[in-house]
């Protein structure tokens, strides 16, 4: 899919000229102990509920007041649940995705904000995937209104929630291609079928280069 | 080959005959139906129904006038304003987050400004007077939205008074939102680092005025609605959904408190110095639309309380600030009423074209390029008047936003529609649709 941008813009559409400036995201590894606040007896407690915690969570990241737990894919359902059933993080506030192509083999990340209401506290829950495989775990099972946030991850993102109830489109039109919030996805320059009558994308009803 | 009529009346499927309703004789159609030997029919309610809160669909299966299944379908207002928030400055994203929730723009703003300011790490840095005119606007919007669910709820069930006052009470809230910002919706008037501009002159005596007013008025709906026999025959036991439900659907707002758990963000995980001000969380034992009702009812009057106390501190902070001190992140628009009603100051303006040319690169630069945000992601929840709306965040470190989400409560409490519904009767599917109070600005985005 090329790039190209609504009235013959090329490239990311950015017309302030300082669109080149691009700086990679450099956030890995642990934070040191102690965390601070309540993440530290929230670490603690998983530790403790969840044999498995070296093996599931990859690392534990505190950043600008909010504790991030980097979790495997493969054991986000089993952690959710201790985190729902033992730790009472009772509510997920949805899925948030973002996709970072340079990231090879871990583009795709989705994102969960945990709240306890008993405790007053959040936890984010952060798995990552890679385009290639966009499979993670649904999270549907353990929390209900995680239904239509997965559904509108996969259609913004093209992650495959296995195990979901009925993961089709949400907010896109059924028959539509690509995922929108992919960043090698244009922005705008896709053409309007209405009752059998085409509009031409902006860049192509005249010539705007 | 056979070509698909779209304006046929009857079609048939192999699910059955189909049977689109464009206006016509009513009863033909019912009788039509009558004859047919199945009881179960599928009735596709919206996008255009005026009952259903705008561009919502919904498909029913029936038995009879029982509700067996309620499939919500949305996304027919979505706009792509996460995507497009990417190509533009963090300040320019104010003008699209303003605009998902078109009843409650000082939410979406506050929230996305919260979660910057966050990343920024100035949160600590946003001047006193800023945080107040935050919060007296949010909960002026609060009134305003709640006037919207009030009167609309009421108009969907078939009262049509409620609505004029309602709308009533809404336009001079409005009124006042534009002589404070300009415009009467999407004002993008909340800004990274504070608030776009300090309020006109005279403006907290007129505020004054207006709680007074509003106070006298709520009471005309309250009369009208409060313990009124059809109402409350349309409205209780209506759309339960009790606190597990709520729970598992990760249901906020009102439709949360109405099973008499007091969870409110203000309270709880306060912002902007909601812990500074006196207000009660207003909950209901009912789990039904009428107890939502009231909690709204409720918080109007709870509202025009934080507004009051607003007042004061806007009184007792006079000419502060309104913007974050740093130059480097506030908007550079020191703005001063001309003769034609708006424009920057013309010292400004003086300074920057006549007297330093650093002034005038930065400037530019931080009107074209915007500020650098560190890297990183940030997750700030406000509490709507639909409850917990959220802004996650991502930030590469440039002038853009790498990725905004929302989590918009409508979007998430829309989906206990079919818990709240299923086994009613298809009248009550208005009533709990009207309760949880879904803008499907905000549902799709």
């Amino acid at each position: 899919m090329s790039n190209e941008g609504m009235f013959g813009v090329k490239g990311t559409g950015d017309t302030s000229g300082y669109g080149g400036l691009v700086r990679a995201v450099s956030n890995l590894g642990s934070t040191e102990r102690p965390y601070g606040g309540y993440f530290d007896q929230v670490a603690d407690d998983l530790e403790r509920a969840y044999p498995d915690f070296a093996d599931a969570i990859t690392r534990v990241v505190v950043d600008r007041g909010e504790l991030t737990l980097h979790v495997k894919k493969e054991r986000l359902v089993e952690v959710a649940k201790i985190l729902r059933d033992k730790l009472l993080f009772e509510m997920c506030m949805g899925v948030s995705g973002v996709h970072y192509p340079e990231r090879t083999g871990s583009e795709l990340v989705a994102l969960y904000p945990l709240l306890s209401m008993t405790k007053n506290q959040r936890v984010r829950l952060e798995v990552s995937t890679s385009e290639v495989d966009p499979h993670i775990p649904s999270l549907v099972e353990v929390y209900g209104g995680n239904n239509w946030h997965e559904r509108e991850t996969f259609d913004m993102f093209g992650i495959i929630f296995d195990g979901h109830p009925g993961l089709t489109r949400i907010l896109m039109p059924d028959d539509w291609d690509g995922h929108p919030q992919r960043k090698d996805y244009p922005l705008g320059g896709i053409a309007v079928e209405y009752k059998g009558a085409t509009t031409p994308a902006p860049q192509n009803r005249r010539s705007y280069k | 080959m056979t070509t698909f009529d779209p304006y046929a009346a009857t079609r048939e499927t192999t699910e059955g005959t189909v049977y689109s309703v464009t206006g016509g004789d009513w009863d033909s159609l019912v009788s039509e139906i009558g004859e047919s030997k199945e009881e179960r029919i599928i009735v596709n309610m919206g996008p255009q129904h005026p009952s259903t809160h705008g561009v919502l669909r919904l498909v029913l299966e029936l038995e009879g006038e029982t509700v067996t299944e309620v499939r919500p379908g949305i996304g027919y207002l979505h706009t792509g304003i996460e995507k497009n928030m990417e190509y533009r400055n963090w300040t320019q994203g104010t003008t699209f987050a303003t605009r998902m929730d078109y009843l409650a723009p000082i939410f979406n703003e506050t929230a996305y400004c919260l979660a910057i300011e966050k990343l920024l790490g100035i949160t600590n840095d946003i001047p006193e007077r800023a945080s107040i005119i935050r919060v007296m606007m949010m909960e002026l919007n609060r009134i305003s939205s709640h006037m919207v669910a009030l009167g609309t709820g009421a108009l969907e069930l078939g009262a049509m008074g409620p609505m004029f006052f309602a709308f009533r009470e809404r336009e001079v809230v409005l009124d006042a939102f534009e002589a404070i910002t300009g415009l009467r919706m999407n004002m993008a008037y909340v800004r990274p680092g504070g608030v776009q501009q300090d309020l006109p002159t005279g403006m907290v005596a007129r505020l004054r005025d207006l709680v007074v007013e509003l106070r006298k008025n709520f009471k005309d709906n309250e009369k009208l609605l409060v313990g009124n026999t059809i109402w409350m025959k349309r409205t209780e036991g209506i759309g339960y959904l009790d606190l597990a439900g709520c729970t598992t659907l990760g249901i906020t707002g009102p439709v949360l408190r109405s099973t008499g758990l007091p969870w409110d963000l203000r309270k709880m995980q306060p912002y902007c110095g909601y812990e500074n001000y006196e207000f009660d969380v207003i909950t209901a034992d009912t789990c039904d639309v009428y107890g939502r009702f009231l909690i709204r009812m409720a918080e109007l009057e709870q509202s025009l309380r934080i507004i009051e106390q607003a007042l004061d501190k806007l009184d007792a902070t006079e000419g502060q600030p309104v913007m974050v001190a740093d130059k480097k992140i506030a908007w550079p628009a020191q703005l001063a009423l001309g003769a034609d009603g708006l424009g920057n100051s013309l010292d400004h303006i003086r300074e920057i074209m006549g007297s330093s040319m650093e002034s005038l690169i930065h400037h530019f630069k931080l009107v074209t390029e915007g500020f650098h945000v560190p890297a990183g992601q940030a997750y700030a929840a406000v509490e709507s008047p639909r409850g917990e709306l959220a802004a996650h965040i991502v930030s590469d470190g440039g002038t853009k936003p790498y990725r905004v989400h929302f989590r918009e409560p409508s979007f998430n409490n829309l989906q206990s529609t079919s818990a709240m519904s299923e086994g009613g009767m298809v009248a009550d599917i208005i009533g709990a649709v009207a309760s949880i109070d879904p803008v499907m600005g905000g549902v799709d985005r």
